[in-house]
């Protein structure tokens, strides 16, 4: 309880200080929480891409549609598929038509090739399952041809893992960062109070008691931190879908794993600092 | 109960600062320690209170041994010990009273029983009436009895008093003086460091006297000659 006051009373005492501490670790919060909303929104365009990632088998002519919806039968009940649909010649034309609305006159007379349309379960569209699913279905007999944006697939998601790597490697850097910061505030705490903490080692306060305030301080920042942190990111997201695209926010519980990661950073970056600069005083 | 077995302490910069002492204090003695400046008497004290540990030699202070024990063994033993320094050491921010009641709540004495300790230390300095005042507010020998004070609260079986007159006028320092020497009387050691030749001069107690890291006279060991 004590520890707890005398962490506020730091607060009080060094207002100052203190804000610029929490302020720091803020910053460093929020441009680790602008990347988040960064990497959250690639990933949700990405998402929304893969939604259309679909298997386009070509069936050859005077195939029996039986045959088609037998084949399409059997592909649909594959682990890995969510659906697969048969589209006739007449289907196939009327789509071709439709999609190029003005021009549907290129295709008076035409004949397109029937397909069977294939679409992988949402957690499935990985290149590696893509090529497994268009392999089996190549094999039917009577499939002339399977499309399946190969080179587009792979493209998107070494997209996708380098904003992964992008993120833990910035992410792991401003954490690194505020721990510096954290560090330095603690250096500065410590010093404003030598005095105090001479006399408690004099009258034989322990080494733990010593550092508890400072780390509960640490903590403390780390919440502030993190709360403002999510605060300036969610006013900063507000302008950014004003002005310029629509984009989502972090749940509940990201929001709530983001200031968790504040307290973590005002823990570490204190309980490693503390030690150091108590030594020395 | 303050026991030194060869005790040697070489710093890196300065050298030898205590070289090759052997002593023992007892219960309830009053020992003065005399020397030139620079002849070691605040470093020997700062091995008393394990702020320092002897580079060879063993001190040994009410069980506690220089060479065994560990941070927490040092904050354990330094509640039984009061120590006292030229500079007061007190918390500008804080009264007397809540100076006092620090050495208390930091090493985790329960609050009820703070005040009463709290009270008895600073009648026991005679600052009964000034309990609420700030260390700037007060007289040099008042700030000095705050110091004892709080020194006195977790009722110590020694001070240890590094120059305490060091800062003050004669009257002062008389007045500090027979505080010690009260306390003393009620039973508490008291080894404390000092300049002032003239009080050690008028008093029949035990001498310490170092020079250059050695103690080089103790009025005990004269006296059994
Ligand atoms: N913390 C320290 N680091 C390095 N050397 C020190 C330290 N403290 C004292 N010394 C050295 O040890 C020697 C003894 O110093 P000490 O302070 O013990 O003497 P003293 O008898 O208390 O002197 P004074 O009467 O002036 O207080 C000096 O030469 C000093 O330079
Ligand atoms: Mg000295």
């Amino acid at each position: 309880m004590r520890s707890l006051r005398d962490a506020l009373i730091t607060f009080r005492r060094t207002p100052l200080l203190s804000a610029l501490s929490v302020t720091t670790i803020a910053f460093s919060l929020f441009a680790f929480g602008l990347f988040g909303l960064v990497a959250l929104n690639i990933r949700e365009a990405l998402d929304r891409l893969e939604d259309r990632v679909e298997i386009r088998a070509f069936v050859a002519d005077g195939t029996a549609p039986e045959s088609i919806g037998q084949a399409a039968g059997d592909i649909a009940h594959y682990p890995e598929v969510l659906n697969a649909t048969m589209v006739t010649q007449e289907q196939a034309l009327a789509r071709a038509q439709k999609e190029l609305g003005d021009f549907r006159d290129v295709f008076e007379g035409a004949v397109l090739p029937a397909s069977i349309d294939v679409r992988l379960k949402p957690g499935m569209r990985n290149p590696a399952t893509v090529k497994r699913v268009a392999a089996r279905v190549k094999a039917f007999p009577f499939v002339d041809d399977v499309r399946f944006g190969e080179e587009w697939i792979e493209k998107l998601y070494r997209l996708r893992n380098i904003a992964g790597i992008a993120g833990v490697v910035l992410g792991l850097t401003f954490a690194a960062v505020s721990c510096i910061i954290i560090g330095a505030t603690i250096r500065m705490a410590v010093l404003s109070r030598a005095k105090e903490i001479a006399i408690m080692r004099l009258v034989g306060a322990t080494d733990g008691y010593i550092r508890r305030p400072f780390i509960i301080e640490g903590l403390l920042q780390g919440v502030l931190g993190g709360l403002l942190a999510l605060l300036l990111t969610y006013f900063a997201r507000s302008l950014i879908n004003r002005y310029v695209i629509e984009t989502i926010f972090f749940d509940r519980r990201v929001a709530l794993l983001g200031i968790l990661f504040g307290v973590v950073i005002g823990f570490m970056g204190s309980v490693f600092s503390v030690g150091r600069h108590l030594r020395r005083v | 109960m303050i026991r030194f077995t060869h005790v040697t302490k070489e710093y890196p910069r300065t050298g030898t600062a205590v070289d090759d002492v052997t002593l023992h204090v007892g219960k309830g003695e009053f020992v003065f320690l005399t020397g030139p400046s620079g002849a070691g008497k605040t470093s020997l004290l700062k091995m008393v209170y394990l702020d320092e540990r002897p580079t060879s030699g063993e001190v040994r202070v009410s069980g506690t041994s220089s060479l065994t024990a560990t941070d927490r063994d040092i904050a354990k033993l330094r509640r039984k010990l009061g120590i006292v320094f030229q500079d007061f050491r007190l918390l500008d921010n804080r009264t007397a009273e809540q100076n006092v009641a620090f050495a208390l709540e930091v090493t985790g004495v329960p609050r009820a029983i703070i005040d009463p300790k709290v009270a008895r230390a600073l009648t026991q300095v005679g600052l009964a009436g000034k309990g609420t005042a700030y260390p700037r507010e007060l007289s040099g020998g008042e700030q000095q009895r705050v110091a004892i004070a709080r020194a006195l609260v977790n009722d110590p079986f020694v001070i240890i008093a590094d120059e305490p007159t060091g800062n003050l006028d004669d009257r002062a320092t008389r007045g500090i003086f027979q505080l010690l020497r009260d306390i003393n009387a009620a039973g508490t050691a008291v080894v404390m460091a000092t300049h002032n030749l003239e009080l050690i001069r008028r008093q029949e107690f035990r001498t310490l006297e170092m020079a250059r890291g050695a103690v080089v006279f103790d009025s005990a060991d004269a006296a059994a000659l």
